[in-house]
């Protein structure tokens, strides 16, 4: 196999040599600088910094909430998605401008104002504790927090695509006696997985990292509620450059890994229903 | 494959162009003088009214207009952007360790830093009491009500903090106090080394008790003391003095009071002109003139103004109403310095993370 | 029958293509409740408290808050680097989209990861790579020094560490969409005859429109509400080198909290910005 399957359409080299420059000046020589740093440490130190039993229970943490709020996101995110392109009702163009509001919204300020509400003094807070849930200081809050900054991500992924999902496909199918059921799985979710596949990923990928909203919300208590950013933050604070480059890098390796497979798994996936259309 | 690389060429080139439009070079206005105050979080309010003061005073005497640009965040984070290389000219810390770093990693001042101003370079200093709920519900008094069954104490984290830090060490030394009698001699003499010992295991055992109680460990010092006022979260929060009084003039003195413990501990927030920014930038003169304006009457004045204890005595006495006597130790008397202080209780693998059951031992 | 959804609703339900069940309509009624549940507790309580913060003290206080000059510095230096970051990282957005989307290369899946990194990179640790390589003990900080040329806590590295952040967001909109639709539509114009560049705006941008209005928004949304990252790099010179983001957090820890939240709510008016974009593009359309 060469290295592209020739086609006729043009601008390849311009659009890759740009991006992969552009890629390269923008990502790669700063990660690099990372890599680099992490390097001039042993070996010895690098595994006693990275396999810290704090360090070992921040990564559960981080790792863990972010994967539960992807997964919250990606089931709420594809409901608000369609709710928003398919119905018609009072406020729909108001609540779709504000789906972006997590990213333009300092993540301080995100993590002051959802401790605000979650705490027991709050508005939400204050209901949940006669059940003897706590969100504000718990785990719980760390999910709460990557879930609202994660949201933009699948929903902003999903619209577009479900927008194209073609509405008559589904009347057609609906005609020849398809169940409801059989239309979605079918029909819809094909043309949505891809999307709804890549905002998962994404906010998976930025939970791992967030740091200013999680830290007000999470009490950040060692080996319960501290997240792996923190405990980078930790080491800076003590000039600590290359514990944190240490910290760093594994996040960046295991984030790596597990983007690398979702995107290889889409890739696989889309190769199959291309080839199962012909 | 040659037009391949011509395009590649001008893919390059475009985004080094879109590159250098974010570069710059950082232009200086000449017409007057501009300083840099790269200071913590609690002295926002002390150098707003501060600066304008020496801006007023330096205009007089000097017939030059000068601008004083202030940088604040938590303490350690801005001796890291010192060393990496913030254009300083003086630097106004919560803790010597910050600018004794700020010396051996980045060099950007002499050694002997903190001779070269009075009283440890420190112009006022403060200590850490207790912020409890109105009308004191729980019966916090002194150190060992901390760790009654119950309470909840409220207190940011030391490994981010540099407030957290002084918290730490007052609670270590309270109890080194009452074992030893206050008499810190002890600590030197060969003599009573077991005695010492016992103590230190005391002390180690009430500041492990102490944090079981912890719910939160907030990164700072302002974010600790809002989730104990707005979040009502605990029945104490340890703080610094200054920021417990202004945070009873901000946030109400219908909601929160102060409880003076028996003992505390001397802290003394220095400051530094930073030797190799004013020799650049030519502002040495005027970077000493600022410092020197804290240690007299005015700079006094407004350090008590603002909840700072000052050097000053006269300037104490207008304001012993504010400023409670109580015993204080400090840092050189009990921990032996900043430095040997860091290495034992906050670097890697030290006490706090043992505390915590982590952290396995550096090398 | 009564209280039941009355005739003319059930005509009209049954009037629309493919929506003739009242199941469809309490499948959509679901939906609606669920998401607006969803977002009530998740972003609207948060917003809510932000706005209600920053009214506390009537109208008045509120619009005072925009007088000060470190703020006005502030809401400028972040429309600056917005007006830098955005533009670029769209262009590069759809380069890389088409390139990915449209061709079959190898090593695809490794370039559309690393593409993804600074998403999954913390805050931090983008501002940190910075100071690596441009602070006094970076690779090339003693040049830097030299040269009088200053990157971090300055402009420049601002605009850098937020570029890293943003970076992602165009191209990850455009490239799902762009690879679902395919290569026919092109295919065609270009056999007939047209350039690469009418190709473009005239069979593709039609087509992707909603994606890169999405991908841009994001991009600018995430590019003015940036914290972490900046804050590593920024050195928080009051009036200089702090953003809206940087300033809202300095007014909070002023217990200044009607001045700060009132800078954050002033973000909030992205959405409005939104609003405008959605209805323009849409109006274009027609």
């Amino acid at each position: 196999m060469s290295f592209r399957q020739p086609s006729i359409l043009p601008g390849f080299g311009l659009t890759l040599g740009f991006s992969t420059f552009f890629l390269s000046a923008i990502i790669l020589v700063p990660l690099a600088a990372l890599v680099m740093k992490t390097a001039t440490m042993g070996w010895g130190d690098f595994i006693r910094v990275v396999t810290d039993p704090r360090a070992l229970a921040s990564y559960r943490l981080s790792f863990g909430a972010s994967i539960l709020a992807a997964t919250l996101n990606s089931v709420f995110g594809f409901i608000i998605a369609w709710t928003l392109v398919r119905y018609e009702f009072p406020g729909r163009k108001i609540i779709d401008a504000l789906i972006d509001m997590p990213f333009a919204l300092p993540t301080a300020v995100s993590g002051i104002a959802l401790t605000a509400v979650f705490a027991e003094n709050g508005w939400i807070g204050q209901h949940l504790a006669p059940f003897g849930i706590k969100v504000a200081y718990t785990w719980i809050g760390v999910v709460v927090a990557l879930t609202l900054i994660g949201l933009p991500f699948v929903v902003r992924s999903v619209q577009p695509a479900i927008a194209e999902v073609q509405r008559d496909l589904e009347d057609a199918a609906e005609t020849l006696g398809a169940g409801r059921f059989t239309i979605f799985r079918r029909i819809v979710l094909p043309t949505v997985f891809p999307a709804l596949a890549t905002g998962f990923t994404l906010a998976f990928a930025r939970a791992v990292g967030e740091y200013g909203s999680v830290i007000f919300i999470a009490g950040n208590l060692p080996m319960r509620t501290e997240i792996t950013p923190l405990l980078i933050v930790i080491k800076l604070e003590q000039f600590d450059y290359k514990g944190a480059a240490a910290l760093g890098f594994i996040m960046l390796t295991m984030s790596f890994v597990m983007l690398l497979s979702i995107n290889l798994l889409q890739a696989w996936s889309r190769r199959r229903i291309v080839a199962g259309a012909r | 494959m040659i037009r391949f690389n011509k395009q590649l060429l001008l893919a390059a080139g475009l985004g080094l162009m879109t590159l250098l439009a974010g570069c710059g070079k950082s232009d200086e206005s000449s017409g007057r003088v501009t300083l840099l105050n790269v200071s913590y979080d609690p002295t926002r309010e002390l150098y707003r009214e501060f600066n304008e003061s020496f801006s007023r005073r330096w205009e007089k005497e000097h017939h030059q207009r000068v601008t004083i640009k202030q940088s604040h965040a938590g303490s350690g984070s801005q001796a890291r952007a010192v060393i990496d290389g913030l254009d300083a000219d003086v630097v106004t810390l919560a803790l010597a360790y910050d600018i004794d770093s700020i010396q051996t990693k980045g060099k950007r001042l002499g050694a002997d830093w903190q001779k070269r101003l009075p009283d440890n370079s420190s112009p006022y200093t403060s200590t850490i009491v207790f912020l409890v709920r109105k009308g004191n519900p729980k019966q916090i008094k002194d150190w060992p009500d901390l760790i009654r069954d119950g309470i909840s104490v409220v207190t940011p984290n030391p490994k981010t903090s540099g407030g957290a830090r002084w918290n730490y060490l007052a609670a270590w030394g309270s109890v080194l106090r009452t074992e030893l009698g206050g008499d810190w001699s002890k600590l030197d003499d060969p003599a009573s080394e077991q005695a010492v010992a016992a103590a230190e295991k005391k002390a180690e055992a009430y500041v492990s008790a102490l944090y079981t109680h912890v719910p939160v460990l907030d990164s700072g010092a302002r974010g600790a003391t809002n989730t104990f006022v707005q979040r009502e979260i605990g029945d104490v929060l340890l703080a610094w003095e200054n920021e417990a009084l202004l945070a009873i003039k901000e946030l109400g003195p219908d909601k929160v009071e102060v409880v003076v413990p028996s003992v505390s501990i001397l802290a003394e927030p220095p400051v530094a002109v930073v030797d190799t920014v004013v020799d650049r930038r030519g502002t040495r003169q005027i970077a000493e003139a600022y410092l020197k304006y804290l240690y007299e009457e005015p700079g006094q004045e407004l350090a008590a103004k603002h909840y700072f204890r000052p050097r000053n005595t006269a300037v104490l006495e207008r304001y012993k109403e504010q400023f409670p006597t109580l015993e204080l130790f400090t840092i050189d008397q009990v921990f032996g310095g900043w430095k040997a202080t860091h290495e034992q209780h906050f670097a890697d693998g030290a006490m706090f993370d043992r505390i915590y059951g982590g952290g396995s031992k550096p090398k | 029958m009564a209280g039941g959804p009355s005739k003319e609703m059930l005509a009209e339900i049954a009037s629309r293509p493919g929506r003739d069940t009242v199941i469809s309509s309490v499948v959509k009624y679901i939906f609606i409740l669920l998401s607006l549940g969803f977002l009530a507790a998740l972003l609207f309580a948060p917003l809510a408290t932000v706005f209600i913060t920053a009214l506390s003290k009537g109208w008045e206080m509120y619009f005072e808050s925009f007088k000060d000059e470190d703020t006005l510095a502030a809401i400028k230096l972040t429309l600056t680097v917005a007006a830098i970051v955005v533009p670029t990282n769209t262009i590069f957005g759809i380069a890389a989209a088409w390139a990915i989307a449209k061709f079959e290369f190898r090593g695809k899946s490794f370039l559309i990861t690393l593409i993804d990194l600074p998403i999954a990179v913390s805050p931090v640790i983008s501002g940190l790579v910075y100071v690596l390589l441009f602070g006094a003990q970076g690779w090339f900080g003693l040049w830097l020094q030299e040269h009088d040329i200053s990157i971090i806590f300055a402009v420049p590295g601002i605009v850098l560490a937020t570029m890293f952040v943003t970076f992602p967001y165009v191209a990850r909109e455009l490239i799902p969409l762009m690879q679902q639709l395919g290569n026919d539509e092109e295919e065609a114009a270009i056999t007939l005859g047209a350039g690469g560049l009418m190709t473009f705006f005239h069979v593709t941008l039609p087509k992707i429109r909603w994606g890169l209005v999405y991908g841009v928004i994001l991009c600018n949304a995430r590019a003015m509400g940036e914290f972490g990252a900046v804050s590593v790099v920024s050195g928080h010179v009051r009036g200089l080198t702090t953003t809206m983001p940087l300033h809202v957090e300095i007014l909070y820890n002023e217990y200044n909290f009607v001045g700060s939240f009132a800078v954050a709510s002033l973000l909030t008016l992205l959405a409005v910005l939104t609003l405008i974009i959605k209805s323009l593009v849409e109006m274009k359309r027609k």
